[in-house]
């Protein structure tokens, strides 16, 4: 990054753009004749290797796209910030499609701002549009859980303890979600094994994630993910410790490469360009968009040097079965940690059930609480 | 005048800054100024930042006025913030008129008890108050957390919890003709009538002496306890308040977003308006201006985020560096040279 290296040229061009300070700067875009441009907003940085950088490049490859102009932010807050970044994209930049890109952007920002400007199209990650909230927002998200059921798979295949970890932010549904699909995963190579959780209690806390990924190593635990904004930490700490680690949100292979199985990405570029494309072309979006691995929402980081032939195997059956459609990874018989019937012999939550939007368990096998 | 020199010279020595990293300070200060000042929209969005800012700079200058430096404002904004949501939920029913002022009042006392507690420490137990509200700050958002996914819970806030959303009766909302919330009015009356305080009554006056030595106006038997934990305890009061505003006008629940960071840029603010509360609102609005044109910044000049915190902390250190030139300005004068 050429951030803390100055170089002769640029104090050059700063300072002739100095000098002729009395002419005034470009402010506006306006040269460009571009028909539509979209703004993308990330609640955190866009190099995070997670949350962030999924979207920063299903951005990029907007960017790629003819006729669009993309403005991004980082690091804006759930707070009237955000409410004000979108409505400074919209004055000054003449911004016809959004995408805040945090869960929490939501409710109340974007249902608050989307009224004023029923000219704007907002396209919100991960929200729950219902019947009666504003038609110029959508709400679009995929079911990567399916993913961490894959990551399982690679995972019961390399763990010898038994003992996978999961390091995760809040005992939230989707994450919930996450860690019983990533042991569920792994307990079809070998229904003994059991997966330790610790939430850290933050999306994004270097510190606590860093301690939890220790403590799951001195717990015995060789096979460890997360759910986390950005998994840096834990994939370095983790594989600094001997351990096997399975991506989350983004490709973290460069970060542990020997040590890296495989990972559940979004593919947001396939996602984005699609929407872009519907917009430039007159078309509309639907204001509620689900999708898997079938529908190239999410995608699995290409197989690391670690994973064993067989595993190899299990991995790409179980995914052929999935991209067939209506996998259930959370099916009977089924308990939850706390004895609880989840589900009964022959029961199943296919992939795409609503349910599993509320999910508030940790099934058996799962070593944590929810509270 | 000596503020005003700190901040021009920390703009001239962030546009060295900028010079290294090949950027114009021109291009640079004209979108500020356009984001921030330019338009009718840059007003409505600098002034809505603002108004948690003002308050949050009061809880810094008012203890300032006795000596103590209370670096934990946050912490009485997100608690007062839960106050204000929970009173919201267990008042879902009574009307508008009654229902806000109680929450108002219950986000003020939370903030009153908070702050005033690290008065009370310091008072009574000797404890630093800069470190204390610190720590008392990470345990008020650890606490924050607690409620608002556990007992305070919501249970229909499912991926974000929250407390139960405020109805609509129980939003505040903007003053009339400018999208900017109500805050803003009580921000500024807040600092008007803390600046009466400090400056028009005898509480004030004696706050001064004490803060400007404590031995003396033990000599004289001023209430230097009760000054400690009233001033304290008004500047979290403040706080809470800025929480109340961010439940019942920003966000319309209690969660964890309520730990937006106000409560840090509240130091700056209170230090460059050397704490004076009158100061404190040109300053916050100059501040605000600021967070309010860091997007277009990082837009059209490709710069990091980050730009304006390097901002903010230019100015900051000049500021303290400043404070060593005060009553240093006699070697410029002129029977100076005459003798020397």
């Amino acid at each position: 990054m050429s951030f803390l290296s100055p170089t002769r040229r640029g104090f050059l061009k700063g300072t002739a753009s100095l000098a002729g300070a009395t002419a005034l700067p470009n402010l506006s875009y306006a040269d460009s004749h571009s028909p539509l441009t979209v703004g993308f907003i990330y609640v955190g940085p866009k190099d995070d290797f997670g949350y962030n950088q999924a979207h920063a490049e299903g951005a990029a490859a907007v960017k790629a796209m003819e006729g669009v102009v993309v403005v991004e932010e980082e690091n804006v807050a759930e707070t009237i910030d955000v409410q004000k970044s979108m409505e400074s994209m919209i004055n000054f930049d003449e911004a016809k499609l959004l995408f805040p890109t945090s869960f929490g952007y939501f409710d109340p920002h974007v249902l608050e701002v989307a009224p004023n400007h029923p000219d704007v199209r907002f396209q919100h990650a991960a929200g729950l549009w219902t019947e009666g909230m504003p038609t110029n927002v959508g709400s679009y998200f995929g079911y990567i859980g399916m993913g961490q059921y894959l990551n399982g798979i690679t995972a019961g295949h390399a763990t010898t303890t038994k003992k996978i970890g999961f390091v995760a932010a809040k005992p939230i549904p989707q994450v919930l979600l996450n860690i019983n699909s990533f042991l569920l995963g792994a307990r079809q190579v070998d229904p003994e094994i059991t997966c330790q959780v610790i939430f850290t209690g933050e999306w994004s806390m270097a510190v606590k994630e860093a301690e939890a990924t220790n403590a799951l190593a001195d717990a015995g635990c060789d096979v460890i993910t997360c759910h986390v904004d950005g998994p840096k930490v834990v994939m370095e700490t983790a594989a600094g410790r001997d351990c096997f680690v399975c991506g989350y949100h983004a490709n973290q292979a460069p970060l542990a490469p020997e040590k890296y199985l495989t990972g559940a990405e979004w593919n947001w570029a396939g996602v984005y360009t699609d929407m872009v494309q519907t917009v430039l072309d007159g078309g509309t979006i639907d204001n509620f968009v689900r999708g898997g691995l079938a529908d190239g929402f999410i995608k699995m980081s290409p197989l690391g040097p670690a994973v064993s032939d067989a595993a190899r195997a299990q991995f790409e059956a179980t995914k052929a079965e999935i991209m067939a459609g209506g996998f259930s990874a959370i099916k009977g018989p089924l308990k939850d940690n706390a004895g609880n019937v989840i589900a009964a012999e022959g029961e199943g939550f296919a992939e795409d059930d609503i349910a599993l939007e509320s999910m508030d368990y940790l099934v058996e096998g799962v070593i944590g609480s929810t509270s | 005048m000596l503020p005003i020199g700190a901040l021009l010279a920390g703009f001239a020595v962030f546009s060295l800054f900028l010079l290294l990293q090949g950027k114009s300070p021109a291009d640079f200060f004209a979108l500020v100024f356009r984001a921030g000042f330019g338009t009718a929209f840059s007003w409505e969005n600098t002034l809505s930042r603002a108004a948690p800012l003002l308050l949050a700079a009061l809880c810094v200058a008012l203890p300032a006025r006795l000596g103590l430096v209370v670096i934990g404002g946050e912490g009485a904004i997100v608690l007062g913030g839960v106050g204000a949501g929970f009173a919201g939920v267990l008042l879902s029913g009574a009307p508008a008129g009654v229902a806000l002022p109680v929450m108002l009042l219950a986000a003020m006392l939370i903030g009153a008890l908070w702050i005033g507690a690290v008065g009370a420490l310091r008072h009574y137990r000797g404890v630093n108050e800069t470190i204390a509200s610190l720590l008392l700050a990470y345990i008020a958002i650890a606490l924050m957390n607690h409620l608002v996914e556990g007992p305070l819970r919501d249970p229909a806030s499912l991926n974000k919890p929250s407390t139960a959303p405020l109805g609509e009766a129980l939003r505040v909302g903007t003053i009339p003709g400018w999208d900017v919330h109500w805050g803003l009015a009580f921000g500024v009356v807040a600092c008007v009538l803390a600046w009466i305080l400090i400056d028009k009554t005898t509480w004030g006056f004696a706050a001064r002496i004490a803060g400007g030595n404590v031995r003396a106006a033990q000599v004289q038997s001023l209430p230097v306890g009760k000054l400690i934990l009233g001033f304290t305890a008004l500047g979290g009061a403040f706080a809470g308040m800025a929480g109340f505003f961010e439940v019942a006008a920003v966000h319309g629940s209690a969660n964890a977003s309520l730990a937006g960071g106000y409560g840090y840029t509240g130091i700056l603010i209170a230090f460059l308006a050397r704490h004076n509360p009158l100061a404190i609102i040109p300053l916050a609005i100059l501040l605000a201006g600021f967070e309010a044109s860091s997007g277009l910044v990082q837009r059209r000049m490709d710069l990091p985020d980050a730009t304006v915190l390097v901002l903010q902390g230019f100015v900051f250190m000049a500021i303290l560096m400043s404070e060593t030139l005060y009553g240093r300005f006699k070697v410029f004068a002129p029977e100076r040279w005459r003798t020397g």
